[in-house]
């Protein structure tokens, strides 16, 4: 059975105080169509989790300028100057995560994990009611797994079982994004019948891969 | 007296001296980037960018250009022959588990001890760590490139001021006036740039400063 479906159905999957997952690093591997078609319908009250908030015309940038978003987590807000204004007037909280330790997050919330033990943030304000544990004399942060409602990803190709492979730095968050939520929409640029991926291109199984848009040629 | 630029390139140069051959550097935005510019001659260094590769090269031609290959800065670069892309996940993995040998990073203050603050300042300016944190706590040797005064203001400091990045983490300070090492004593000189006293570092240095016994010339 194929997991295409339209653009308008995916973004109908999204409801007003979802908690989203959104792939891309500085718009570069963002499913800019998915983003753009939430946009126009305008769905309120988001939790972000992302590598960062993109440029205000660019990437998951536009959907903070379109205020969409009560709380977004990040683990770099410098290069959209309205998600800086947003969260210093206190309209949209923002939780700053060490890049590493967001990635191991959401792995852990995807991978039926408890969390992971990391040294990252240790004499920081990220330790600040954290569990600090010992382990053979050595101290490490618990960070605890996160999950969203729905995934929006991006690929280069995705054949009809969301078997998914990508090209150049788009990977980053896109790889482990599934596997965290409860709906995973992937946008490719191609879309191809089974049988034409061979299986060891492959970078993502698509039993993490819900739904499929066709996005297109970037 | 250099100019902005000359001051940050011959900064860059000098952090560039420190790249051995056969590692792996993972090089942060800003100053940090130019280092890339002046890696000696026949020296083999591999460069990661932390959204996803090793093996970043130069900025594309038009030719080259590809919107999917992007530094961790949102530039568009290359990637050389040998490079490889990856995820995330295996990104901070290389990072943390100690596989890259040298992050030179920008900061706004460094202590004696080697904590070191770089990613914000309360109420005006909230970029985010980013990688920093990571990088931090996992490159086998942290160098910073930096200027050795915000406009006067000390940045070598006897203790952070700022939100820290990271607690004892800096190993080594280059500055356009010196090349500073972080020991358990504190901050030493090893490198002087001539173009100013001792008395003239010392004062621009927030905390005290060891002159190093073999104390050279920066070039």
């Amino acid at each position: 059975m194929s997991k295409l479906i339209s653009l308008e159905d995916a973004v109908n999957l999204v409801r007003d105080g979802d908690t989203v997952m959104i792939g891309g690093f500085l718009a570069v591997g963002t499913p800019e169509r998915l983003i753009e078609a939430l946009i126009a319908k305008g769905v309120k009250d988001l939790t972000l989790i992302c590598n960062d908030t993109g440029f205000v015309d660019r990437g998951v940038g536009k959907m903070v300028v379109a205020k969409m978003f009560k709380k977004i987590m990040a683990s770099h807000i410098g290069t959209n100057r309205e998600t800086g204004r947003q969260m210093l007037e206190g309209e949209t909280e923002v939780v700053l995560i060490p890049q590493g330790t967001l990635i191991e997050q959401i792995r852990a919330g995807g991978f039926g994990l408890g969390g992971v033990l990391t040294k990252t943030g240790l004499g920081t304000a990220v330790e600040k009611g954290k569990t600090v544990i010992d382990i053979d004399g050595e101290r490490f942060l618990l960070e605890k797994p996160l999950r969203a409602n729905v995934a929006l990803l991006f690929a280069e190709k995705s054949d009809e079982k969301g078997n998914l492979s990508f090209h150049g730095a788009t990977r980053n968050f896109n790889t482990y994004m599934g596997a965290a939520a409860d709906i995973a929409i992937v946008e490719a640029q191609q879309v191809v019948r089974v049988g034409e991926m061979c299986p060891d291109e492959v970078v993502v199984p698509g039993v993490f891969i819900d739904h499929i848009v066709d996005g297109g040629a970037l | 007296m250099m100019d902005k630029q000359q001051m940050q390139e011959f900064i860059a140069r000098r952090v560039a001296q420190e790249l051995q051959d056969g590692t792996l550097v993972n090089l942060g935005i800003g100053l940090p980037t130019l280092v890339a510019n002046f890696v000696p001659e026949g020296r083999d260094v591999t460069f990661q960018s932390e959204n996803g590769f090793i093996g970043v090269g130069p900025a594309p031609t038009e030719e080259q250009l590809d919107p999917c290959i992007a530094n961790a800065g949102a530039m568009p670069v290359t990637i050389l022959p040998g490079g490889s892309f990856f995820d995330s996940a295996m990104s901070f993995g290389i990072i943390r588990g100690g596989h890259v040998d040298v992050t030179v990073l920008g900061a706004l203050q460094v202590a004696e001890n080697g904590d070191i603050a770089n990613y914000t300042i309360p109420g005006k300016m909230v970029p985010g760590m980013g990688g920093a944190m990571d990088l931090l706590s996992g490159a086998k040797k942290v160098i910073v490139a930096m200027e050795h005064t915000a406009k006067g203001a000390h940045k070598l400091l006897r203790e952070c001021t700022l939100p820290l990045t990271a607690i004892n983490a800096v190993d080594l300070i280059v500055t356009e006036m010196g090349v500073i090492e972080v020991s358990h004593e504190g901050f030493v000189l090893i490198e002087q740039n001539p173009d100013y006293t001792l008395d003239e570092i010392k004062a621009a240095t927030g905390a005290p400063l060891i002159i190093s016994a073999a104390l050279r010339q920066m070039a």
